[in-house]
């Protein structure tokens, strides 16, 4: 198959490509999402520490 | 029965320390399974007889649709053993497997929207099966915006938990929805017993395709747990030991 | 009783309560929730003369007629034990052909038509490659190829 007529999709580029990046950056951005939220608990209950020592 | 290890497990500084191991473990092979499902899907799969190669948005819709109702699943089973044994970490998992949930059911309805314009001839349709999923997607939202509101946590917890409960009569009506009245939607592929409707060159991308997503659920879900332990233990004095190192 | 046993058979009872009205609001809804009637029902009185709704079923083979030079289509739609003429204008989805699922918006012409505005095409759960598709097809029908 070459590689024009796979990106073509039978025709069906204008549906099946659309599904599969919005499938793929919603997945991405998730597993952003869930980093981020750990991190920020992270750096927040550092600050909280109250006799945190500098360096620790 | 020995109990010992869910009581472990149910204890935040042990899941803690697992799950800083658990995420990676589930991660790299749901991205290893999610690829091979990719490469399987778009390229290996045969076109359909019908469909031609636009059918291939199976692939990345019957997963989200798998996850959306997995999901709820699962969160509404945390929320209800948080309700009954006061497990802090149940109702953790539940607030953490939300948003997920909702990502997953908005896929689910957005990629069955972009298959049923060519196939069907519309975006939408309002038949039992559409519309109960998009229900899904309202009671993700309404018990993230439910638990949001209340600033107790613990009493957030509760509240949620029950809209939680409340809501998993919408998963028997989802799947059966084909069945139970004329939808437009067609019926399951693979949940038929003994015959999946479709040939093994088509289904092997799509079961690696399910168990790659699930597994990519659990990476995510863990991170999102581990974050959530963090801000509820914020003031632990074994967190204190454990940020410390 | 400790206190999570009663907690335990609230949640019960919240599952059973939600289950039980979800049951009753199946049977109060069964008309509402088809999103279309079948040529039996219509035929039998059960679909509304006097506003619109959608008739779902096969379209009859050899019976779909176009019009030279315009988008009107004739079909007749059928459940394999009754059918109902369709007359439609307009662009009919890939999906739309004879002997396959099709689900028409519109309402009754009085004289036992049906007038669609709007047609989609109802597919079914099967999957396969074309090859397999001839082959299924040759075996059904032993006067084919096979």
């Amino acid at each position: 198959m070459s590689a024009g007529g796979f990106l073509a999709m039978g025709g069906y580029a204008a549906y099946v490509w659309p599904a599969f990046g919005l499938t793929l950056a919603v997945m991405l951005w998730n597993v952003h999402a869930a980093r981020r939220a750990h991190e920020r608990a992270r750096e927040d209950a550092l600050r909280r520490l109250p006799d945190r020592e500098p360096g620790a | 029965m020995d109990w010992t290890w869910f009581h472990k497990l149910a204890s935040p500084p042990h899941f803690y320390r697992i799950a800083g191991r658990l995420a990676p473990g589930l991660g790299w092979p749901a991205l290893v399974l999610i690829l091979a499902g990719l490469y399987g899907g778009l390229v290996f799969a045969p076109a359909d007889f019908q469909q031609g190669d636009g059918f291939r948005i199976l692939y990345v819709h019957a997963p989200s649709a798998w996850l959306s109702m997995f999901i709820y699943a699962m969160m509404a089973i945390a929320a209800g053993i948080g309700l009954i044994w006061r497990m802090k970490l149940a109702h953790a998992v539940a607030i953490a497997a939300a948003p997920i949930g909702a990502w997953f059911t908005f896929l689910a309805l957005a990629t069955g929207s972009l298959w049923g314009k060519p196939m069907w001839g519309t975006w939408w349709v309002w038949d039992a099966r559409l519309t109960s999923e998009l229900i899904l997607l309202f009671l993700y939202l309404g018990f993230l915006a439910l638990h949001a509101s209340i600033d107790d946590t613990q009493r957030a917890d509760r509240a949620a938990a029950v809209l939680a409960l409340v809501g998993i009569v919408n998963l028997p009506i989802i799947h059966y929805s084909v069945y139970w009245w004329n939808t437009l939607h067609q019926g399951s592929t693979i949940t038929k017993l003994g015959r999946p409707s479709i040939t093994l060159d088509m289904l092997w991308p799509l079961l690696v395709m399910l168990v790659g997503f699930t597994l990519f659920f659990g990476a995510v879900l863990t991170r999102r747990v581990q974050a959530e332990v963090l801000r509820r233990e914020r003031n632990a004095a074994w967190l204190r030991a454990e940020l410390a190192r | 009783m400790t206190p999570r046993r009663k907690r335990m058979f609230a949640v019960a009872a919240i599952l059973a309560g939600v289950g039980a009205a979800a049951l009753l609001a199946r049977l109060a809804f069964e008309e509402n929730l088809l999103f279309f009637f079948s040529p039996t029902q219509i035929l039998a009185g059960e679909a509304p003369a006097d506003r619109k709704f959608r008739v779902g079923g096969l379209v009859s083979p050899g019976s779909l007629q176009r019009a030279p030079g315009s988008l009107e289509v004739r079909f007749v739609v059928t459940d394999n034990q009754h059918s109902i003429p369709v007359r439609y204008a307009g662009l009919l989805p890939d999906l739309f052909s004879e002997g396959k699922g099709v689900v028409a918006h519109g309402r009754l012409d009085g004289q036992g038509g049906f007038i669609a505005e709007e047609v989609l095409a109802k597919h079914d759960e099967n999957y396969m490659p074309p090859e397999v598709a001839e082959s299924l097809k040759a075996r059904d029908q032993p006067g084919g190829a096979g």
